[in-house]
């Protein structure tokens, strides 16, 4: 093997074996010896024909839909499953994260677990009594080492698991699953602060996710794995528009077309609110925005239902690809109290266009539209995800917005 | 070089972990119960005062042989062993199938970690039993240092069929309660509660073939070396010494059967529990 080479993976495809009648007893067994539908299996493909090399020192990504084969594929990295075919080799010590603080048993105390959940991943007493001050002080757990895990907290729990992990595992080669970056914003940062100290003591990582953010901010190659085949391997940059062309169906690839936004069948429509007014025909100029299109427009008319007699504040809700909002506003924020839009008996619907700057950054995003009541601020109607639309930009940054920005050097 | 690195690197992650998991048996299995480790010795005391008292006692069992308690008492420690040895190993690979679906570990270890519980446990029981050799004046002699060899044979057998019945187990589920009744058939077909002379008597063939098994024969060895030469060992009921070589045989036999099928199975447990 090359030495510049950590991880190298040839050739490796894994179908899982799925029989058609497990026999979970021995009662099949005897009862019937012969029966031939007892060996009969149906071979279920999870990867199909994957290679690639993780050269030293990179940050390497896999990222892929959910099914898309990628945990498995790290399974496989880690060892704890067998490739169908292919091989693999891996040079220099290997620590998987694939879930933290395996083996954690509630009856030890905080510090009989540190040492078992070190053993687990391969460091001797030795090794961990070396770091073990150094585990407690990060986990701030100073007092509570010797209480029995099953009384501390689950914050307390991850806190001394991920502190276990991340001070322990100085090893030359990481996988580390996403599951590793779950949990609160405070320890979200912790574990990105982590994924920086990773990359800059040059450590090998392997990080699968589908947060492309953070595969845009850490990785330095990523491999692309949907329908269990490499789609596509490069910089994070292009991956990760890759990936996002995954979720635009092809037919709307070009051109502007007006579109209704429930044009999934299997969605249902999420409106809800105490009533008096329905939104509808909501409509957005383009499914597919891209760097030169200025402005995202989109409109929807608000209609009285029955005796509706109030005034309105319509507004919105942009919201990424993973129901974080990004953006919003209402007429009575970006107007101000003094436009009334008034439903009496003369009025009963109006018809309301937006336009805002298209600031996006690559990625898939949802509107939620929402019709509150100026009088008393309840919700009249609320519209989940009533509108979706993707931006496929050239340049994406790792950052929630991407606003156009005019540099001048000097 | 690099090759040997590897097999060093490889058995140095076992011997940490197979440590660490014995540690942490020894520490959670009486956590919770008042007695606590007490209960290691409790339970074979418990089992022998019953069967000394309804077999001994009243149904006069092995009224010629000489301290009788404590040759009862040696072997009920030794199944002990065994019960304990097969049943931990049974449930091994599939009881830390979390582990198992995580990490890359070398499988062998964790139902080698329930052997190693149970051999200190054995240890210990041992330790119980010269105390009641002491009691009942049965001379220690040099001699009782054959048993260490025996222990070991012991070992042996008992962890081929943990093995076994690990494997077993991750596809069948049934095993459990089909071990439970070899268990309980095996404490009967194995000198354990009556002298072999007791069987010899009704039938010699019966007798011979018991001793067949390794266990019984090294329950009649262990308490030859320990207690008293008079005891009947596997040698004494065919009048050869080279009948010795058949438990052996067994031995090996099951014992390559074990690796092989572990081995065979043990990359697909993560996959197949």
């Amino acid at each position: 093997m090359n030495d510049n080479i950590a991880i190298s993976v040839k050739d490796i495809s894994k179908n899982f074996k799925l029989p058609h009648e497990k026999t979970d007893s021995i009662k099949g067994v005897f009862i019937n010896p012969f029966n031939k539908a007892r060996n009969k299996f149906e071979s279920q493909c999870a990867l199909k024909n994957i290679s690639f090399d993780v050269k030293k020192g990179e940050f390497f990504g896999i990222v892929g839909r959910n099914g898309s084969g990628k945990s498995t594929l790290l399974k496989i990295i880690a060892g704890i499953y067998q490739p169908t075919s292919g091989s693999i080799s891996v040079d220099g010590k290997l620590v998987p994260f694939i879930e933290l603080g395996v083996g954690f048993n509630p009856e030890l105390t905080g510090r009989e677990n540190v040492y078992l959940n070190g053993a687990l991943l391969g460091f001797s007493d030795a090794e961990v009594n070396e770091k073990y001050l150094s585990i407690v002080d990060f986990a701030e757990l100073d007092k509570f080492m010797g209480q029995k895990l099953k009384n501390y907290s689950s914050g307390m729990q991850v806190r001394l698991a991920f502190s276990v992990a991340t001070i322990l595992a100085e090893s030359d080669v990481l996988l580390i699953d996403e599951v590793l970056a779950v949990g609160d914003a405070d320890f979200q940062r912790k574990c990105f602060e982590y994924f920086k100290k990773l990359k800059k003591d040059k450590k090998t990582v392997v990080f699968v996710s589908h947060d492309m953010s953070a595969v845009r901010e850490y990785c330095d190659r990523v491999i692309l794995i949907d329908q269990n085949k490499v789609v596509f391997k490069g910089s994070a940059e292009e991956a990760s528009k890759e990936y996002t062309k995954l979720f635009v169906p092809p037919a709307q690839e070009q051109g502007p077309t007006v579109e209704i936004s429930n044009d999934k069948a299997d969605e249902v429509v999420e409106k809800w609110g105490s009533g008096g007014v329905e939104i509808v025909d909501a409509v957005i100029a383009k499914k597919k925005f891209k760097e030169e299109d200025k402005y995202i427009q989109f409109s929807y008319r608000v209609m009285g239902v029955g005796g509706f007699n109030d005034t309105i504040n319509p507004g919105f809700t942009i919201k990424d690809e993973y129901g974080q909002p990004i953006c919003g506003t209402n007429t009575n924020i970006s107007i101000g109290k003094n436009q009334k839009l008034v439903f009496d008996n003369k009025t009963r619907e109006v018809s309301i266009d937006w336009s805002l700057p298209n600031i996006f950054n690559q990625g898939i995003y949802t509107i939620d539209l929402a019709v509150l009541s100026s009088t008393n601020g309840s919700t009249l109607q609320w519209w989940d995800k009533a509108i979706s639309f993707s931006i496929i930009n050239e340049h994406s940054v790792p950052y929630p917005v991407a606003p156009l920005v005019d540099i001048n050097i000097n | 070089m690099n090759y040997v690195n590897k097999i060093k690197q490889k058995y140095h992650y076992s011997i940490i972990l197979l440590k660490r998991l014995v540690i942490t048996d020894f520490k959670i299995r009486y956590k919770g119960s008042a007695l606590g480790y007490i209960w290691t010795l409790l339970r074979p005391l418990a089992l022998f005062s019953i069967l000394y008292i309804v077999f001994v006692r009243f149904l006069r069992i092995g009224g010629d042989i000489p301290h009788f308690a404590v040759y009862l008492l040696l072997g009920i420690i030794l199944w002990n062993y065994f019960v304990e040895v097969t049943n931990n190993g049974l449930s091994a690979i599939v009881g830390k199938c979390d582990l198992l679906r995580k990490l890359a570990f070398p499988r062998y270890i964790v139902v080698l970690s329930g052997s190693f519980s149970a051999l200190i446990n054995l240890f210990i029981n041992l330790l119980v039993l010269a105390v009641f050799m002491f009691i009942n004046g049965v001379p220690f002699s040099v001699q009782a240092l054959w048993v260490l060899p025996l222990i070991i044979e012991l070992f042996i057998f008992a962890l081929s069929i943990a093995f076994i019945l690990s494997a077993l187990y991750v596809r069948f589920r049934d095993i459990n309660y089909i071990w439970e009744l070899i268990l309980q058939a095996g404490f009967y077909a194995t000198p354990i509660l009556y002298p072999i002379a007791t069987v010899s008597a009704i039938s010699p063939i019966a007798a011979k073939i018991i001793m067949l098994s390794p266990l019984a024969q090294i329950i009649q060895d262990a308490r030859n070396f320990i207690i008293s030469s008079d005891t009947i060992t596997i040698a004494n009921i065919y009048g050869s010494q080279y009948i010795r070589l058949v438990p052996i045989a067994i031995l090996i036999l099951l014992a390559s059967i074990s690796i092989t099928y572990f081995k065979r199975k043990s990359p697909g447990f993560a996959e197949n529990i």
